[in-house]
């Protein structure tokens, strides 16, 4: 069969292809589609001042006058954790190796500012964190504990599961005696060396918790925004961080505070023919293959972060669907288990009507993360690309 | 009806962790003699000085009402044979190794530390992806390793290399693990440093923390339900002795009577928190009097007292049938990994400190040559050898192809799912149609190897 999408050459002329010299990053994604992301040229991310307010368009409008500081992902985490330490005296950061800035640097120069009674290290123990994070909401402390890598989680799931998720509803809805006071950080997703622990996206775990709010930050502005909402909010929150992002993503992040909603799923890039769904680093790689698909394909592509995967924003969904009629959810994740399973069959239910065709998914395979084959497990351009085309073939 | 329900109720009283009084009408004589059995008070004869209380049997009463502190107990000594400049510290106590031996000992731990150091430099030029070195624990692994019988089983953390190349795991097949080629035993699925050999029964390493011990004490009663003339040899690190899993293992090892021997590396540090963080007792060797278990602190820079402190744990472990705890003492020189800068929470001057002060390399070496086992021309020759041998294999294993493609799917399941055979076939799909985007000369088979 000829393929329509070939050649695809000079699609990013500007883009030098580095030399992968990690051996173990031997990706073999080499060609034209699949190069690395520039996240100085995504236009998700907010470069200049007024690129800010007009692509993040929830910033309330208070602030948008607030002077803009060019700021990478983590340093916008610091921000905000800085903003929520200075205005509520009831709050703490704890966490594995947080005193000296956290192995990611999101807790820098925190305990020099507000002291070691109110930023310390913990003893290496999950469970032990997100125990220690319940008793202190329970009390009427806000606890913003980090997990050091979201792969090292999985001691705390009796803790968050049986525990943080069910509280308020094991106690009748009582005032104090609930989780809704703690905000879990944790650095998660594909870095392309992290092999299987380290590079694990498992946010479909907290599908089946019926009391936690997921929250994936896709950038600098947004990061700053919804963990300020997150603390301030009145129940828990698990915030994952993209560790790819927390260096290459770089914005003008406004310098007052704000918060961004919870809950709500945010339009990129309005599109009629086919709307694709996802969340974290993926966003990138959904802008570059909506704009592979509209150079080649002439395919308009209405792009959508879903920001929090759960509860997740039905109603920006089942609009942009009906509108659209198809439907592409792109997730690092494995294909089982995983959010696209949950989009897929939500969307089938809403707009069956509509549909012009099956919802695709385009996601991890059901395997373990593999250091040597990371490139091949993430979803990648050709990846997200072809299941655009899939869809408008259907 | 009736006596289905009530048979219900007793099967659930078994199961749940709430013991109720049996409804009425249930199967009593079975459950309730149980229980009874389980539960049987101690006879306890009047005026006794003793509590009998059955979770305490040997604890004596008393008037005087006393918190034990942890501080008005002296701490576990450190047992030493050889002391910072290689001197035996009782004559008497010569240790008990010949020329033989006492030169592969050396000889593997300056291997170690070369392959650290080479293997470091390469990450940082971009070869491999990620290490971590063992600066200042060579002494630990290799003095352990020393005391055990070549089918001994092992489990280790992330730092144990010089066990492995003190068992025979062989220069290139450290690099085939190194380099994720399609040597690799693990087939390129793992970060570097995470190493296994069946053939010299090392159970494959697991990033998280602690994991392996439980593991090691399941392994531990096989061996036991064999009658096995085995032990296994479980390692972590001080940090990694803060997990759940620390302690669920030792309790374990400790009630089940498992022939496992812990040794805890305490180098000080979890990446950046101190021991001073970690904990308050009196080290890790403290829980393991806790949980009933036989313990014995050491000096890990003392590569002989570490080879005799293991030998003696692991005839408790195997004459005796129980779990033994090893704390080995030392001091993290180098950084956490290569992804660490440790001089962003500790001072340089520190770890030049340490280093300056005292080395298990050092210290053999001195011991050696006080022996006239060893010379320094005999170093330089052997560290110049060393060198050589592993950038050989070094060379090898970097040209060496990654394995092939299939294998991001194989070994899920011991046969692959359907699901899993249908996204192989959607990969192949995309890799077909879209040749010009994916380059796999770097893969074993290259586009056949999916």
């Amino acid at each position: 069969m000829k393929n329509p999408l070939l050649p695809l050459r000079s699609l990013h002329p500007t883009i030098k292809v580095p030399r992968r010299r990690y051996a173990a990053l031997s990706s073999g994604v080499l060609g034209k589609l699949n190069v690395p992301t520039d996240y100085s040229a995504s236009s998700y991310l907010a470069h200049t001042s007024s690129q800010t307010y007009r692509l993040h368009t929830d910033l309330p409008e208070q602030i948008r006058s607030s002077k803009t500081k060019r700021t990478n992902y983590f340093t916008a985490v610091n921000d905000a954790l800085r903003t929520i330490l200075t205005t509520d005296d009831k709050s703490l950061i704890f966490g594995e190796d947080v005193s000296f800035g956290g192995v990611f640097r999101c807790t820098s120069n925190l305990t020099d500012s507000f002291g070691s009674s109110r930023i310390f290290n913990t003893p290496l123990s999950e469970q032990g964190i997100i125990g220690f994070a319940i008793g202190l909401s329970a009390s009427g402390y806000t606890a913003l504990p980090e997990i050091q890598f979201a792969d090292y989680l999985f001691p705390a799931f009796d803790q968050l599961h049986n525990e943080a998720s069910k509280m308020r509803y094991r106690s009748g809805g009582a005032e104090i005696f609930n989780a809704g006071r703690m905000v879990v950080r944790m650095p998660t997703s594909a870095v392309g060396h992290g092999g299987l622990y380290h590079s694990q996206s498992p946010e479909g775990f907290f599908l089946g918790m019926q009391g936690i709010t997921v929250v994936i930050p896709r950038s600098p502005v947004q990061a700053k925004g919804l963990l300020i909402a997150a603390a301030r909010g009145e129940d828990p929150v698990v915030i994952m961080e993209p560790k790819t992002l927390y260096r290459a993503a770089v914005e003008e992040v406004p310098l007052e505070e704000y918060e961004l909603p919870i809950g709500k799923a945010e339009v990129l890039q309005a599109g009629t023919d086919v709307t694709l769904v996802t969340y974290g680093t993926m966003v990138y790689v959904a802008e570059s293959a909506a704009r592979a698909a509209k150079e080649r394909l002439g395919v308009s592509v209405e792009v959508i972060d879903l920001r929090t995967v759960r509860p997740w924003d039905k109603e920006t969904i089942t609009k942009s669907v009906n509108k659209t009629g198809r439907c592409v959810v792109v997730h690092e994740a494995s294909r089982t288990g995983g959010v696209g399973e949950s989009l897929a069959g939500e969307v089938q239910e809403r707009c069956f009507l509509r549909l012009e065709a099956p919802v695709t998914r385009v996601t991890g395979w059901d395997t373990p993360m593999p250091l040597a084959f990371e490139g091949f497990m993430v979803p990648d351009v050709v990846r997200v690309l072809d299941g655009i085309k899939r869809t408008m073939e259907y | 009806m009736v006596l289905l329900a009530s048979s219900r109720a007793s099967a659930w009283a078994r199961v749940s962790r709430i013991r109720l009084p049996p409804p009425p009408n249930t199967a009593r004589h079975f459950a309730s003699s149980v229980i009874a059995r389980q539960n049987a008070p101690m006879k306890q004869p009047p005026h006794s000085n003793s509590v009998l209380f059955p979770g305490a049997v040997n604890s004596k009463f008393t008037n005087e009402l006393k918190f034990q502190r942890p501080q008005d107990l002296p701490a576990i000594p450190t047992y030493r044979l050889i002391d910072t400049h290689g001197q035996v510290v009782d004559k008497s106590r010569e240790p008990d190794v010949g020329q033989e031996l006492a030169l592969k000992m050396y000889k593997d731990m300056v291997t170690t530390s070369i392959m650290d150091l080479l293997m470091y430099e390469s990450q940082r030029q971009g070869r491999i992806s990620f290490y971590m070195v063992s600066a200042g624990e060579e002494g630990i692994a290799v003095g352990s390793a020393a005391a055990l019988a070549p089918d001994d089983v092992i489990f280790s953390q992330y730092r144990e290399q010089g066990v492995m190349m003190y068992r025979g795991f062989t220069l290139d097949e450290f690099m085939n693990q190194l380099f994720a080629n399609k040597f690799d035993y693990g087939k390129g699925r793992n970060m570097p440093i995470h190493y296994m050999s069946e053939r010299l029964h090392m159970h494959p390493i697991s990033s998280p923390l602690a994991t392996q011990i439980p593991h090691s004490v399941g392994a531990a009663y096989a061996l036991k339900l064999d009658q096995s003339s085995r032990i296994v040899v479980c390692f972590f690190g001080e940090g990694a002795a803060s997990e759940g899993d620390f302690h669920a293992a030792l309790n374990i090892a400790a009630t089940r009577s498992c022939p496992v021997v812990f040794i805890c590396r305490n180098n000080g540090f979890a990446i950046s928190t101190p021991t001073l963080e970690q904990y308050k007792g009196d080290g890790i060797a403290s829980r393991g009097v806790g949980y009933g278990i036989d313990t014995a602190r050491v000096d890990g820079n003392d590569i002989m007292a570490v080879r005799e402190v293991t030998m003696r744990a692991r005839d408790i472990a195997l004459k005796e049938q129980k779990p033994v705890l090893i704390e080995a003492m030392s001091y993290r020189v180098s950084h956490h990994s290569t992804s660490d800068d440790s001089f962003a929470y500790r001072a340089k001057i520190e770890v030049e400190d340490w280093k300056r002060r005292d080395n298990p390399i050092t210290r053999m070496r001195k011991w050696l040559e006080s022996k006239s086992w060893w010379s320094s021309e005999q170093d330089q020759e052997l560290r110049t050898q060393v060198r050589k041998d592993i950038l050989k294999a070094f060379a090898r294993a970097e040209k060496e192809k990654k394995p092939a493609l299939e294998n991001l799917f194989l070994d899920v399941f011991k046969i692959p799912s359907r699901d899993l055979e249908e996204q192989m076939t959607e990969l192949r799909r995309v890799i077909e149609e879209y040749p010009d985007e994916y380059d796999l000369e770097a893969f074993d088979r290259g586009k056949e190897g999916l």
